[in-house]
């Protein structure tokens, strides 16, 4: 059990908070903790999530993506159309398509990374400015309500009525999202090419050294996130019933907030799918409790992100920080072998 | 060819070459493509929209300099315009007086240095990742503005303050002399004082800075007070510019002035860069605006031409690195 | 060709190297270089840095292609360009100088890590690399925790968990980049002992190592390479420390005893019970003016700590500091700086200087008060006192702006002292002042440390390299535990006992 703990002490500090800010809301709000308010909050929080997990791996892999949530807006976009073109379409073209195109812009990322050696928040922020004009630009801002039938009716897989005559249901995009976070899970634990990329966010150099392919690393983490986005983009459309080109604008940077507050580090190397799960299920519980207690929605954001800072304040704190007297780097023997970071 | 370049550098600095060649090429492709674009006409529109992404990417500059990022100053900006709003209309409103409106620009500057404060002191002392602690001071400021404002604008200011944002002095537009004054005061603070001096030292390596006795929280405190200052600085040329205030002006500058600054040759891991070829880098954005807006084009097509040109002068650096490596 | 062993039998070589060149940038790191190792033999590869040893092994290890008309033969079969996949499945294993080990990933993982690479996906059987973690650490008699990430783990054990990831498979030699530049005595013993198991067993270790005495101890043959090119292959009998140092370098050394009496120069610094629990414990001494005080002791003995303390980055938890007679606590190293004291420290590369920055600017870097004029930096002023001190240690420098890291250890080594130097110290401490330092190059910095002590600055002279303390110093503390466990004067003892003294 404690080392348990140890190895993952991130993921139960979050799932201790995260208990104790659901009795809080649960002995101040009538509705906290009912089933129906449970499956609302996987409901909304499915397409962050599915983003989350995707955004993971490229963090794993040592790089950072500002430009996977434009990207997914352009999927929608672009799948929508192609639909269209293809008369309609179903399920399994809609998401094979989302997919194709997601991949092909996370792969464009990857590139840029790999073939010039253009560090990756440099490549995505123009990317990011690239897709987003250019997606502005050709729909000149206009927004797509007349999506196939099959995209906006309501899948509910699982329906429950409660005793005050509410609906408890479970929707696709909880599934979808599941199934995503668990092939990721399978992927990047319990895969050789998922060991690889934690390993080549850890040590570049020594994977190198170890004949791991560089250039194969890149491709696969920012083509996982690309399949993510347009898959999110996707489930997005599907769950907002309608494609508007800015939609997703700046979720990228609320995604990477959840995804660092669960653990992952910004330069490689770390980070899991639960903690990644959770990041992101703290924003939203957070929300959905000032929601339920009849907080203004304008607060949200505000105390949402006093909560982050608050959170990686404490994530971050050793001791040692806070009083140099207290520091005891041993500096002839422990240094650690990672890289340096210059 | 070889001594030329030796000149050049010596004249103008290394990283001086990608900035001012993207500006040449700008200045020649649009002057044959439009008529228009070597005129006074373009260069006053430039010299007016200039000023708040400006403003705003030197608040980006020196954090990014130090080895971090502050995403925050957007929303700063915001909050520090809001403030300088406030106080104007607790004093009167359309009426109030000058004496307001320098309280209202003290207690702005005050608001971008505590949001500065905040940020420096968790990131100095607590190693937090410079990305997340802005990231959630964002996120944060966005939403004390947006429950602040309710969503909306706030207008009505005293006659006097549009000046700020549209008038001249000599010809010369009064937010562009903002920025210049703005952009010497940087030049000077990094390329001639202990803070900058420390500034690149800790964004190279902040442990050997800490070892040869930088005080490395201080400076680092410093540097995000400062780009607060400078991102309240633009929230009032903002104010001034739109005669209103409104929580998400400005929202799109944000990864804008990341760009300029790596346009402008600024290392992304910290420690290198200077501030002239960054505000050459923000012409060359501006003028690339004016111009395509000349040929019919809109700002998101703008944006995306942007973005493109970042990705051909990081190319253009990586195969003329391959190319100095080979003649080598 | 072959070699002839100690039995006098013509062995055929496991692996042999001819006609290597390699380029970087212009800059030839190997000229037509030839090696060969002979099956089950313990080899040294010995060279100044930047002599290619590093460059040779990635040569070997597939790492970097050498130019044509190389010829890689292994086990008796011609390898045109060698890739890091092949040269593991033919058994040929680096632990590198860095360990290039995984820190977030569990040392079962980072043991079994071939198992996890190679291009074709598979699922990680996690059993099957923990079963082969464990049996590669039984065949070294070492117990860890496997499932633990290596992060957890010091670094002499991180050592470990390299050897036994480059036992996995079926190795057949093993390269050993600078095993033991952080490992204490009984650790690189233990090393040591181990490299002989692996030797018996049959595999070829190849050494690569500036500690000359261990390179006597455990190998049978040296190769030694000097800037990029062979200088020759020596059997080990007959040879001695100063002959390796001469092939190396290619010049010859004598040293001689430094110390002088100082015992009527005044008292400078005066540190008495000393304590910081769990580093070191009850030091006091008095450092004269003009006086070299040596300080050595295995790593661990607390020597890095003790001169942290006085430099005020760690504060005492008991026992007083006394520098000309006033009492000092220090609140930060700033402090300690403006009262005179100053640290060289131990780790040039990354705490030391700041490698990307310029020289100029590391130079200045603890002395910017000196160079202002008004509230802003001079840069007359400023140049003005990096030539000065470039001109009086004589560092060799193309231009004052080149990054520091274009200089050679000695000569980086050297703006370093100036950078405390033009802070105007009345104590300088040097923490391992020749580390990555050059043999040839050592007795610069030493001429410049002797020079400074007649000008009347106190210097503490921290080393592990014995005889650089016996050679340099005036008085010389021996270190252990934390503790002074002796102390020695170089003229009144020889060499050989304070080694025996401090490795005992």
């Amino acid at each position: 059990m404690r080392k348990l703990f140890l190895s993952h002490t991130t993921e139960f500090v979050l799932f201790a908070v995260i208990i104790a800010m659901s009795f809080v809301l649960g002995f101040a709000t009538e509705r906290f903790f009912t089933l129906g308010n449970a499956f609302d909050l996987l409901n909304i929080s499915a397409v962050n999530i599915i983003f989350a997990v995707g955004l993971l791996v490229v963090l794993i892999a040592g790089g950072i993506d500002i430009s996977f949530a434009v990207a997914a807006s352009i999927v929608q976009y672009v799948t929508v159309l192609a639909l269209e073109r293809i008369g309609g379409g179903g399920w399994v073209s809609g998401l094979l398509i989302a997919a194709c195109f997601g991949i092909m812009l996370g792969v464009i990322n990857a590139f840029l990374i790999h073939r010039f050696r253009i560090i990756s928040i440099v490549a995505t922020i123009a990317t990011f400015n690239v897709y987003f004009g250019l997606l502005m630009f050709f729909t000149k801002g206009v927004s797509i309500y007349n999506l196939p039938d099959w995209l906006t009716s309501r899948v509910i897989l699982y329906e429950r009525e409660m005793a005050d005559g509410s609906w408890a249901e479970i929707t696709l995009p909880v599934v979808v999202m599941a199934v995503c976070t668990f092939a990721t899970w399978l992927f990047i634990t319990r895969t050789t090419t998922g060991r690889q990329l934690y390993a080549f966010g850890d040590n570049p150099e020594g994977a190198r050294r170890f004949g791991i392919n560089i250039g194969a690393m890149q491709f696969i983490a920012y083509g996982w996130l690309g399949l993510m986005a347009g898959i999110a983009g996707l489930m997005q459309a599907h769950y907002a019933q309608e494609v508007v080109p800015n939609a997703l604008y700046g979720r990228e940077l609320d995604v990477l907030a959840a995804v660092v507050l669960g653990g992952a580090r910004l330069g490689g190397g770390k980070g899991s799918v639960l903690g990644c799960v959770l990041g992101v299920l703290l924003v939203s519980i957070t929300q959905n409790g000032l929601n339920l207690m009849g907080v203004s929605p304008f607060a949200f954001k505000m105390i949402v992100g006093a909560i982050i800072l608050v959170a990686i304040t404490l994530s971050s704190t050793r001791i040692g920080n806070l009083a140099p007297v207290f520091a005891t780097r041993k500096s002839t023997d422990a240094r650690p072998a990672d890289k340096g970071e210059s | 060819m070889n001594a030329l370049a030796a000149r050049f550098n010596a004249i103008f600095g290394a990283d001086m070459a990608g900035p001012l060649a993207a500006l040449a090429a700008v200045l020649i492709v649009f002057g044959f493509a439009s008529p228009h674009f070597l005129t006074g006409a373009t260069f006053g529109s430039v010299a007016f929209q200039l000023p708040e992404l400006g403003v705003l990417a030197l608040a980006m500059l020196m954090p990014i300099l130090t080895g971090g990022l502050n995403l925050a100053i957007t929303f700063t900006a915001n909050i520090a315009g809001l403030t300088l709003a406030w106080t104007l209309q607790a004093n009167g409103g359309i009426d109030a007086g000058s004496g307001a409106f320098l309280l209202g620009t003290a207690l702005a500057l005050a608001v971008g240095a505590a949001s500065g404060l905040v940020m420096g002191l968790v990131i100095a002392f607590t190693r937090a990742h410079p990305i997340l602690v802005s990231l959630s001071m964002m996120i944060f400021l966005r939403g004390l503005g947006e429950f602040m404002t309710r969503g909306g604008d706030i207008s009505g200011f005293p006659t006097f303050i549009a000046p700020i944002g549209h008038g001249s002095i000599l010809g010369i537009p009064v937010p562009l002399l903002i920025l210049i004054a703005c952009v010497i005061a940087s030049h000077i603070l990094l390329s001639r004082s202990k803070l900058g001096f420390s500034t690149y030292m800790i964004g190279s390596n902040i442990e050997s800075a800490r070892y040869s006795g930088i005080n490395t929280r201080k400076i680092l405190v410093l540097v995000y007070m400062l780009s607060g200052v400078m991102a309240a600085v633009a929230g009032i040329i903002m104010l001034a510019r739109f005669n209103s205030v409104r929580v998400g002006h400005g929202e799109s500058y944000l990864l804008i002035t990341v760009l300029a600054c790596f346009l402008g040759g600024i290392n992304p891991f910290g420690g290198f860069g200077r501030v002239l070829p960054v505000f050459v880098a923000l012409i060359v954005l501006q003028l690339l605006s004016s111009g395509l807006n000349l040929l019919g084009a809109n700002q998101h097509l703008t944006t995306a031409v942007w973005g493109i040109l970042l990705i051909v002068v990081m190319v253009l650096r990586w195969l003329s690195a391959k190319f100095i490596r080979l003649v080598k | 060709m072959s070699t002839a062993t100690n039995d006098g039998v013509k062995a055929k070589p496991l692996l042999s190297l001819r006609g290597i060149n390699m380029t970087f940038g212009g800059v030839k790191a190997l000229k037509n270089v030839s090696f060969e190792v002979l099956p089950g033999e313990v080899h040294c590869l010995a060279g100044e840095n930047g002599s290619g040893k590093s460059t040779l092994i990635k040569v070997i290890s597939g790492v970097y292609r050498p130019a044509d008309g190389a010829e890689i033969v292994f086990d008796g079969e011609t390898i045109s360009h060698m890739t890091p996949a092949m040269a593991q499945s033919r058994g040929i294993q680096i632990i590198w100088q860095d360990l290039a080990l995984f820190a977030e990933m569990s040392v079962a993982e980072n043991i079994a890590f071939q198992t996890l690479s190679g291009s074709r996906p598979r699922f990680v059987n996690y059993a099957a690399i923990r079963g082969v973690a464990e049996e590669a650490l039984g065949r070294l008699g070492v117990t860890l925790d496997v499932d633990r990430p290596l992060k957890d783990f010091a670094i002499a054990q991180r050592q470990i968990v390299a050897i036994a990831r480059a036992l996995v498979g079926e190795a057949r030699i093993v390269f050993m980049d600078e095993p033991t530049a952080s490992l204490t005595q009984s650790e690189t013993d233990h090393l040591l002992a181990i490299v002989r198991t692996l030797s018996a067993s049959g595999i070829a270790v190849v050494f690569v190592s500036h500690r000359l005495a261990e390179v006597l101890e455990i190998s049978s043959r040296i190769t030694v390479l000097r800037d990029g090119a062979l200088v020759g292959v020596y059997p080990v009998e007959g040879m001695t420390q100063s002959r390796i140092t001469e092939l190396m370098t290619g010049r010859t050394f004598d040293q001689n005893v430094r110390a002088r009496d100082v015992a009527q120069n005044p008292v400078l610094l005066s540190v008495s019970k000393l304590c910081r629990p769990g580093e070191f414990e009850d030091i006091s001494f008095d450092l004269r003016r003009g006086e070299t005080l040596g300080i050595t002791g295995l790593l661990g003995s607390g020597r890095t700590e003790l001169a942290l303390t006085l430099f005020g980055m760690r504060r005492p938890a008991a026992g007083t500091i006394v520098l000309e007679g006033r009492a000092m606590r220090f609140a930060s190293n700033r402090e300690a700086i403006a009262s005179g004291v100053a640290y060289l420290s131990e780790d040039r590369l990354s705490l030391g200087l700041n490698q990307p920055q310029s020289i100029a600017d590391n130079l200045v870097m603890a002395s910017l008060n000196r160079i202002l004029s008004g509230r802003l930096i001079s840069p007359g002023k400023k140049r003005a006192l990096v030539a000065r001190w470039i001109a009086e240690l004589g560092i060799r420098i193309g231009k004052q702006d080149d990054a520091i890291s274009t200089l050679s250890g000695g000569n980086q080594q050297r703006v370093a002292i100036a950078k405390w130097l033009a802070t105007d110290p009345k104590v300088l401490i040097l923490d391992a002042p020749t580390v990555g330092v050059d043999v040839g190059a050592r007795a610069g910095i030493f001429e410049i440390v002797a020079r400074l002590a007649e000008t009347g600055l106190a210097i503490l002279l921290i080393s592990d390299e014995v005889p650089e303390v016996y050679f340099n110093a005036d008085r010389i503390i021996h270190m252990e535990k934390g503790r002074i466990a002796g102390w020695h004067d170089p003229r009144a003892t020889t060499l050989k006992d304070l080694e025996a003294a401090v490795y005992a």
